[in-house]
């Protein structure tokens, strides 16, 4: 490995890693990719593994070519290195002194939540983050029934293992992901009997309607959503706007779902409750950022919970870049746009160059498509009026919304630190991803405002590590050139058109 | 006699104190610049123990502590009812380890002494000590029980006696910094600016752990206090197997140490959730709170040496604390010869939790007047191991 | 899980393997993950939780709720919706019951402790030990 070239490791897979890896390749410095999984794509290309191939698997995704392209690029560049099953579970913080890179990240290597593991740990010149997101699911009654499930796994039960989830499916929650997630349902052959978007359609019109010329530009996106809403019509999917699934029921498993209209503030509407036969329910509320590891770096982040970034893609720790979902919310072409860019400006590239003015360009206008799935989706506070006392706001610790209220009553801490040791919210194995955001709401507003400047989103251990694999000692792989891939599973293209 | 405190720091140490003030009568008022155990009092393990500590004040201190818990733990229950969530009071017992032949006889006779100073604590055999603990390791040298060792949830802890305090006309001011004091005209101290205004008292009582230094300097005098880092390991849930606090004999030199390099010594114990944690480090590097990797594997290494069968436990998450070291190893209660109406009651290292109520009482006594349970010398400002380290008084 | 000859991916031919669930064989094919094995069996619920004994299968699918964990060949903890299932795998499923409450909140006899060794037993010269015993304990081992 020649000392000049920049060191740049990528974390994520996804749509932004992948096109930071190649801009960062482009520019000539030495790359490698960390992916906890087994295969490249994140969550958006989430695909079958290969020994599942299938002629037309390119029919569930949007983009498969180029994502086959670019994967194939990158897998065959002796300068990219691709480290597959490598779970990055800390992060430590760039030490004083010239040699200090902007961070140590550790690493396991091997299958998911196995035993001894491999340790590796990695001193790259300079960091990309792009961690991506995952679903923001509201809690609701009955939402802790098997088969009540996050549009993620409706998605990746469909185009990841081909599973048909459900005869009578509900899609419900908010934002134009519902889409899609209705639209990979269909197609292996559920029923999907509903769609409720839970924005009013007042609400809807004030993130989509102003500026409407601004959506020209996005063309390619109008063009996706138009086929979603033509595949909606294909198989006959009612829509509607202005409803929420406000509860599940069911034994062991859900057999039904209440729907009901909410309020522009997402609050239910009394006495407009009406019970439908459903077997699978496919809930989001949107997205939350996975931001542990950009926290553990030092980053900062911006008030709606971001990572501050700046034109190059820059955080605010020098040498660490963020792309992607992390940087908001504003799906593939926006992260793809900021994937190129950081990896760009993390290889050394400047700014202002013509190689990435295109990108540039698409992440002015993908961001700005961004901001209005925020204006028009975005969360209401109303929503806590759908919880009752019993219904479950930490899944892993079973706290209820009755518990949660009654002890920060009784104690009346307005500590977020101590009110998650007293409730045991968020404390449990998931550490907060899918609860915290919601405990923190219902405690700010339960308590008047917490006072004690804590996150959810912080978690220094930022995967599971077992105690021996801790125990053990550590691979420092300075030269990367050494590090064998563990898994020859190709990404190559599985059949042909 | 003037019959007013203000008590800055609202975590255990402070809480505790205006509690025993308000129940004698006295007119409290808690600041704290973020909010109820907002600091160390929850980010530690909840360690009631008197097997750490050899004879001598400390000791003292923490058998005068001990027999005050479970009477507390049962009024505060009546108090606050049972609404109020259960601050897992659990005197469990420790038993602690000497997982090497060299470390058997330190062991051994550090327990002859504590012994001769009236702790409860028995030799066990091997067959003993893997009846109390089925998994420990078979090969260890030594091992004594100590059971009077408890475990507490701290931060409920502190949230309780923070909420009987209010109970009894304790006054609660969160995210209120003290950013001076105020002097009368013979310089004595009779309240504090606050980001909220002044605030007037007879007494002001500094019990912000390790930020009662910067506290005290704004107040106008020096006090030794700094933090020491600590770090804990938490498990997913698991089968209950641990069922006391287990410790490696090494822990009871680490806490008597000055060493500011790191030190790891292992804790092992269950938790009401179905946990295990797994302690505990030392280090002095400020008030830093970066993780450090070579930390964590080191308290993984060492609590495998307890507990074999721990090394395919899922370790969660890790936290950490800041604990009030003092330089010569007591905590520091009492008035300060330096400055009138200045008192302190702080720098517990790792004992605050445990202490925190023979602390509460001795504050008040020395306050009201009244006779103290034990000899309150040793802790005060004045003592001679302490004075080489304070300074005068600033400004 | 779709049929091969229905999907209309047109998946080729694919590798069949089996695993035990709970003992039960179920039979999945190369490349499924174990939660996919067990979902398409018809299984929804396959783990029971602590507090409450309720149901869990997958809740997020993408290896973040932690909802889904089984033991895989002795290790807990192992998310199924993230592990691909390999032929012969030896799954269980998770429950873990919550320890029981401190003794000073039940009420009941505190765990006893142990007396001291005598010292012609131990063979290393001590004291003899107090019996500071408490009126409460039995004096013999509990548990």
């Amino acid at each position: 490995m020649a000392a000049s070239m920049t060191e740049v490791l990528i974390i994520g897979a996804g749509p932004a890693g992948l096109a930071a890896a190649r801009a960062a390749r482009r520019r000539g410095a030495s790359v490698v990719v960390l992916d906890s999984s087994d295969q490249l794509g994140g969550q958006y290309w989430r695909h079958l593994p290969a020994e599942r191939p299938s002629a037309r698997e390119y029919t569930l995704h949007h983009h498969f070519r180029q994502f086959q392209a670019l994967s194939r690029e990158l897998e065959q560049d002796a300068g990219c290195r691709i480290l597959r099953g490598a779970q990055v579970w800390a992060l430590e913080q760039g030490g004083c002194g010239a040699s200090a890179g902007p961070g140590t990240v550790h690493v396991l290597l091997g299958e998911p939540d196995g035993a001894n593991r491999e340790r590796l740990v990695f001193r790259p010149d300079r960091i990309v983050l792009a961690t991506g997101a995952h679903d923001r699911t509201l809690p609701f009654p009955g939402w802790d029934l098997p088969g009540v499930v996050t549009g993620g796994a409706a998605q990746t039960l469909a185009k990841g293992e081909r599973i048909v989830f459900g005869d009578r499916v509900v899609v419900a929650g908010a934002g134009p992901f519902l889409l899609p997630v209705a639209a990979s349902l269909a197609k292996t052959g559920s029923r999907v009997v509903g769609v409720f978007e839970a924005a009013t359609v007042p609400g809807l019109a004030r993130g989509w309607l102003p500026k409407p010329w601004q959506l020209v530009s996005a063309a390619g996106k109008a063009v996706e959503l138009a086929g979603y809403v033509a595949g909606q019509l294909r198989h006959r999917i009612p829509y509607s706007t202005g409803h929420a699934v406000i509860a599940a029921h069911g034994r062991d498993r859900v057999e039904a779902v209440t729907v009901a209209s909410v309020d522009a503030n997402w609050a239910p509407v009394p006495g407009t409750g009406r019970r439908i036969v459903a077997d699978a329910v496919c809930v989001s509320h949107g997205f939350t950022p996975r931001l542990e590891l950009a926290i553990a770096a030092g980053c900062a982040l911006g008030a709606a919970g971001f990572v501050t970034v700046d034109g190059g893609q820059q955080t605010t720790v020098v040498g660490v870049y963020a792309a992607g979902e992390i940087t908001g919310i504003g799906g593939v072409d926006l992260a793809m746009a900021e994937g190129e860019i950081a990896g760009h400006a993390a290889a050394g590239g400047p700014a202002a160059d013509p190689s990435v003015a295109a990108a540039v360009r698409r992440r002015r206008v993908f961001a700005s498509f961004a901001d209005r799935i925020e204006a028009a989706h975005g969360i209401r506070p109303g929503w806590p009026a759908m919880l009752e006392p019993n219904t479950l706001v930490c899944r892993c610790e079973e706290v209820t919304y009755g518990s949660l209220c009654s002890t920060a009553d009784s104690t009346a801490s307005r500590s977020l630190r101590a009110l998650k040791l007293s409730t045991r919210a968020g404390l449990g194995i998931c550490q907060g991803r899918i609860c915290g955001r919601s405990v923190e709401e219902l405690l700010q507003a339960r308590t008047g405002g917490l006072g004690d400047g804590s996150s959810t989103d912080r978690r220094p251990i930022a995967a599971p590590i077992r105690l021996g694999e801790l125990a053990a000692g550590t691979t420092a792989h300075p030269d990367i050139s050494d590090i064998s891939d563990t898994s020859d599973t190709s990404d190559e293209a599985k059949g042909t058109q | 006699m003037a019959n007013d405190v203000i008590v800055i720091g609202a975590g255990i140490i402070g809480a505790a104190c205006a509690r025993a003030l308000a129940l004698a009568g006295v007119a409290v008022t808690v600041v704290d610049r973020g909010t109820t155990a907002s600091g160390t009092s929850a980010a530690c393990e909840g360690n009631l123990l008197v097997s750490d500590k050899g004879p001598g004040h400390e000791l003292q201190l923490a058998q005068y502590a001990s027999s005050l818990w479970d009477g507390t733990v049962a009024r505060l229950r009546e108090e606050l009812g049972a609404g109020f969530p259960s601050l897992e009071f659990d005197r469990k017992g420790g038993l602690v380890v000497a997982t090497t032949e060299a470390g058997a006889p330190p062991l051994l006779d550090f327990a002859r002494l504590q012994r001769g100073a009236g702790v409860d604590a028995r030799v066990l055999d091997t067959a003993q000590a893997l009846e109390l603990e089925p998994d420990l390791t078979p090969s260890h040298q030594a091992a004594v029980f100590y059971p009077e060792d408890a475990q507490v949830q701290p931060a409920i802890a502190t949230d309780a006696l923070m909420a009987s305090a209010r109970l009894h006309g304790a006054r609660l001011l969160e995210n209120t910094p003290v950013t001076g004091g105020i002097r009368d005209p013979s310089g004595a101290l009779v309240g504090v600016l606050t980001s909220n205004g002044p605030l007037r008292a007879s007494r002001v009582l500094v019990a912000a752990g390790p930020w009662s230094g910067e506290v005290a300097a704004l107040l106008g005098v020096a006090l030794p206090v700094r933090p020491r880092r600590g770090e804990l390991l938490v498990t997913s849930r698991m089968p209950h197997r641990i069922f006391h606090k287990v410790y490696d004999g090494d822990y009871v030199g680490a806490v008597g140490s000055d060493d500011g390099d790191l030190q790891t010594s292992s804790v092992v114990e269950s938790t009401a959730a179905g946990t295990v944690l797994v302690g505990s480090s030392r280090q002095q590097k400020g008030f830093d709170a970066r993780l450090e990797v070579e930390v964590l594997g080191q308290l993984a290494a060492k609590a495998l040496r307890l507990f074999p069968f721990l090394a395919g436990a899922s370790v969660m998450r890790s936290y950490g604390g800041f604990r009030p070291f003092m330089p010569d190893h007591l905590p520091l209660i009492g008035e300060d010869p330096r400055l009138p109406g200045l008192w302190h009651a702080t720098g517990h290292e790792g004992a605050g939790i445990g202490l925190s109520l023979a602390t509460a009482e001795l504050v008040r006594d020395l306050m009201l007047g009244t006779p103290t349970r034990i000899d309150a010398a040793p802790f005060q400002a004045s003592r001679a191991s302490l004075l080489p380290h304070l300074a005068g008084v600033a400004g | 899980m779709l049929p091969a000859g229905d999907d209309p991916i047109r998946p080729e031919v694919p590798t069949p393997l089996a695993i035990t669930v709970d003992g039960e064989r179920l039979e999945g094919v190369a490349g499924q993950s174990i939660a996919g094995v067990i979902l398409a069996s018809g299984r929804l619920g396959f783990r029971r939780t602590s507090a409450t004994g309720r149901p869990r299968g997958i809740f997020c699918g993408v290896g973040v709720c932690f909802d889904c964990l089984v033991e895989v060949d002795g290790a807990r903890d192992v998310r199924a919706c993230q592990r691909r299932a390999v032929d012969g795998a030896i799954v269980v499923t998770q429950h873990d019951a919550l320890p029981a409450p401190p003794s000073s909140e039940k009420g009941a006899t505190q765990h006893a402790a142990p007396q001291a060794v005598p010292s012609s037993e131990k063979g290393v010269t001590q004291h003899a030990a107090p019996q500071a015993v408490p009126s409460s304990e039995n004096g013999g081992l509990d548990d």
